[in-house]
């Protein structure tokens, strides 16, 4: 694994919020075109870990390297390949899509005169197309998730980070959406967190399970399958294993 | 990458009721206040010509205004800076806004130049009033200009200010309160304070705005108010980015 092929490395990441450890020496390698899984139970450490990882949060201990440049160091030139699509979508209800989308891609340096280019293609990506002129506030939960998503991947990104992408949505929604994420894979590194086994299963390369602020498994999911594996068996033996020793 | 954002402010003011609602009622007092005045001196006109040495139209009409406009900008700053940073925040948008690759002074700067533009149109609506007077006579230009200067600092500082107390908080309403409080803490310190030495009064900036609506452009009062907005735009990129390191 050298830095030509790893898009971001994580590492030691670790970030204290007073007394509490929110996480503590999480170590993530991210190929490109690789698609990781975030597993954990609620309260693990798996948003702050993407908080840092997007460079909204500044790690208290650790080193963040984006396409081998620095975040920490060169945030401005780090940010330029990260997408992040927080719990919440960061949207502002009172724009229309199509607005909301322009200044987006023009936060992000997109050239002006390749920003219709950039929206038209991110809209037919991501299913816009039909809403492009209504206002986000009237939007449902389904397709202000996917804004959200295009906000992520409008300048093209190297890395993609996604918290929970497919929460609040339909079945279908759900269906489209990880479709549009392997797709996605294909050229860019994604990270996403979710509570939804079979989603990773269905959509990522590798795995790591968080519980308690660190990494307490890891592993790709051919491994898995072609042990035939169960990962909601590996999930609860990492993430209450510890809890059950304290009762007995 | 200063310019996407305040271009991002101007709209979300303006396909907002609120930035429209206020400039008309804000026109609407300014130019009650100047209908008044030009009536006072139409009636006076004839006992002023008795005077060795008569104060003009502009001096009679149009420093009143003024006087009335920063005292109006001075209550209605809070309504419009209220939103700025602590909107961002309750509608949990600044991660965009992070996760960019811009300087969190750029975003500062891009949201205070946003607001500015905003009072660049009052301050131009307020100025269409004495050049309607040119229509019948001529004007005290460097009055007017002065007054115009002053009013523009003015402006400046009390956004500075509320764009600060708007980064402490995440309920709107309590950054408005509070930039209320602070700026008429900050007017009414020259009346307040008698003995305390020449510090305390000089804080008041309205204190200092005088000196611009007499046509004196002093220039310890234009440092003073460049040091206040640097002050706290400083004090707001320093808190954005403390809200990173501290979560």
């Amino acid at each position: 694994m050298n830095e030509f092929t790893c898009t971001l490395i994580a590492h030691d990441l670790s970030r204290q919020f007073g007394q509490n450890m929110a996480v503590q020496g999480i170590e993530i390698e991210l190929k490109q075109g690789e698609v990781l899984g975030l597993l954990g139970p609620n309260g693990a450490g798996k948003s702050t870990t993407m908080q840092m990882l997007s460079g909204n949060l500044a790690p208290t201990r650790g080193s963040i390297q984006i396409c081998g440049i620095d975040l920490l160091d060169h945030p401005e030139k780090a940010k330029q390949h990260i997408g992040y699509l927080p719990e919440i979508p960061p949207l502002y209800k009172e724009l229309t899509v199509d607005e909301y989308l322009c200044f987006v891609a023009r936060l992000h340096g997109v050239q002006s005169s390749q920003i219709l280019d950039a929206l038209a293609h991110v809209k037919d990506r991501c299913g816009l197309s039909q809403v492009g002129k209504k206002l986000i506030g009237i939007l449902s939960k389904g397709f202000q998730q996917r804004v959200g998503i295009a906000q992520a991947i409008i300048h093209q990104p190297k890395v993609i980070i996604l918290d929970e992408p497919s929460v609040g949505l339909d079945p279908n929604q759900i269906r489209e959406i990880r479709e549009l994420i392997r797709e996605l894979g294909k050229t860019a590194s994604i990270i996403l967190s979710t509570h939804i086994l079979s989603e990773v299963e269905t959509i990522c390369d590798r795995v790591q399970i968080l519980n308690k602020g660190g990494v307490v498994y890891s592993a790709a999911l051919s491994d898995l399958k072609q042990k035939s594996i169960n990962l909601e068996q590996i999930f609860e033996q990492f993430t209450l294993k510890k809890e059950l020793v304290g009762d007995y | 990458m200063i310019l996407t954002i305040a271009a991002k402010e101007i709209k979300i003011l303006f396909v907002s009721p609120l930035a429209w609602v206020f400039l008309a009622v804000i026109q609407l007092i300014f130019t009650w206040v100047f209908l008044g005045r030009l009536d006072a001196f139409i009636e006076l006109q004839s006992q002023l010509m008795l005077i060795a040495n008569p104060p003009g139209a502009t001096e009679v009409i149009i420093v009143p205004v003024y006087a009335v406009a920063s005292i109006v900008l001075l209550m209605a700053t809070p309504l419009l800076t209220m939103r700025l940073i602590a909107e961002e925040w309750r509608n949990h948008t600044m991660p965009l806004l992070m996760t960019a690759p811009i300087t969190v002074t750029a975003i500062v700067l891009g949201k205070f130049a946003g607001l500015m533009f905003f009072f660049l149109i009052i301050i131009f609506l307020v100025g269409l009033l004495p050049f309607s007077l040119f229509l019948g006579g001529t004007m005290d230009l460097g009055l007017i200009l002065s007054n115009t200067i002053g009013l523009l600092l003015l402006a400046a500082s009390f956004v500075s200010l509320g764009l600060y107390v708007s980064s402490l908080t995440t309920h709107p309403a309590i950054a408005a309160a509070g930039t209320l409080g602070i700026l008429m803490m900050l007017w009414i310190v020259d009346i307040v304070s008698t003995d305390w030495g020449d510090l305390l009064p000089n804080l008041s900036l309205l204190k200092h705005y005088e000196q611009f609506n007499r046509g004196m452009i002093d220039s310890s009062s234009v440092v003073f108010f460049m040091l206040f907005i640097i002050s706290f735009l400083v004090l707001t990129i320093r808190r954005l980015d403390g809200s990173r390191l501290h979560g």
